[in-house]
């Protein structure tokens, strides 16, 4: 199992109708490919965030696949336009079963 | 009428080339480090403290020798890739271990509190006359309060952990005390600077001090100012001690290096730290 798996993600706090905002993301993982192997020549076991996604008050927002080429601590950035004061949601899936979730809310003013 | 100037002229040239290239170059911009568009300014360029004598004008930090692109990784904590060790070290301070089954917060509590100000003014003396840098305070509580394992000095553990520690200190004047009991080590650190070493024959000042902001292979040299340390370095894409730079930049002269953690590099980092004293503390810097 990963360790030291920490989500980060930078939204801001307040917002005007319609805005569009850019939302920062950022996970520490180690993102082992799966292609390495260690030095007894044994293949080193994939394990990666496989899915990235994010939903603002329910809605989708983007939702992605990872590949196990993305390198270690995978950083996302993106724009959306904020209709309302809600919340976003962002869940990052990892290859052993463990779900992250972080959630951060936008006020509209 | 044009003769006598054409002369001086003349010989103000023949003067000039026989000079040793003194080619220092300072940079164009000093503009100061602004954190998280403006919630704190480091400046970059300060006074040279009084014991440098006039070998520098002015101090400056290795952030303005960097090209824009990494500049800019500094100024955002969130783009900074060595805040996620940061994060890491608060994890490690937290992190009960050892036989007294204690963490450092068991004792020191908030980190932010606690070791504010550690990371400018260490390296110390410490109250039985040794000097002690960041790293061997750290052991000393693993190992005699924690009755826990010391960690290795190069270690990502360690590093993480002087990471967090060093950031408690970002914007605080670097200010390590090199009178009194520090002097002698001052003076064996400052004998270390100026003393060439391995085949290439070079000391730290032949480039840090004669040729900052001039090129060396592909890459700008700084004064080689330490209060960016621990810093994440692009190229290793992780965290570099500070003895393990100046390990490298030994080697680098093709000598036999001091060991990392020596007594020997202990006294370089508080000379050379104290060439830097009124330099800010920039926690983790972004370098090459």
């Amino acid at each position: 199992m990963a360790e030291n798996v920490t989500p980060r993600v930078r939204v801001p706090k307040t917002a005007s109708k319609d805005e569009v905002i850019q939302i920062k993301t950022l996970i520490s993982h180690p993102m082992e490919s799966g292609q390495r192997k260690d030095k007894d020549g044994n293949l080193i076991p994939r394990s990666i965030i496989n899915r990235f996604h994010v939903t603002f008050n329910g809605t989708d927002v983007i939702d992605m696949t990872l590949e196990p080429a993305i390198s270690t601590n995978p950083y996302v950035e993106f724009e959306a336009k904020v209709p309302e004061s809600g919340e976003f949601v962002f869940t990052w899936y990892d290859d052993d079963g463990s779900v992250y979730e972080d959630k951060h809310s936008v006020e509209v003013s | 009428m044009t003769t006598p100037f054409r002369m001086a002229a003349a010989a103000a040239m023949a003067c000039a080339l026989s000079l040793p290239a003194l080619a220092e170059t300072a940079p164009e911009n000093t503009d100061p480090i602004v954190i998280n568009a403006g919630e704190l300014e480091l400046p970059t360029a300060v006074p040279p403290p009084a014991h440098l004598d006039g070998a520098v004008p002015e101090i400056y930090s290795g952030w303005l020798f960097r090209d824009a692109a990494t500049q800019v990784m500094q100024t955002d904590d969130f783009q900074n890739p060595g805040m996620i060790f940061v994060d890491q070290g608060i994890t490690e301070w937290n992190t009960v271990e050892g036989a007294a089954e204690k963490s450092c917060a068991s004792c020191h509590e908030d980190i932010s509190v606690a070791m504010k100000g550690l990371r400018a003014t260490t390296p110390k003396v410490n109250k039985d006359g040794v000097l002690w840098s960041v790293e061997d305070y750290v052991n000393d509580c693993r190992v005699n309060r924690m009755e826990a394992e010391a960690l290795d000095w190069n270690g990502d553990r360690m590093k993480n952990l002087t990471a967090a520690i060093s950031m408690q200190s970002r914007g605080m004047p670097v200010d390590v005390a090199i009178d009194g009991p520090a002097q002698p080590f001052w003076e064996q650190g400052k004998e270390m600077y100026y003393t060439r070493y391995g085949q290439l024959e070079l000391s730290c000042s032949n480039c840090h001090e004669d040729h900052y902001g001039d090129w060396i292979r592909a890459d700008h040299l700084s004064q080689g100012q330490t209060n960016g340390f621990p810093v994440y370095r692009l190229k290793d894409a992780g965290l570099v001690s500070q003895h393990n730079r100046f390990r490298g930049c030994v080697r680098d002269t093709r000598a036999e290096t001091f060991a990392i953690g020596s007594d020997e590099f202990r006294a370089l980092e508080l000379y050379v730290a104290s060439r830097g004293n009124g330099l800010p503390v920039e926690g983790v810097s972004v370098r090459h």
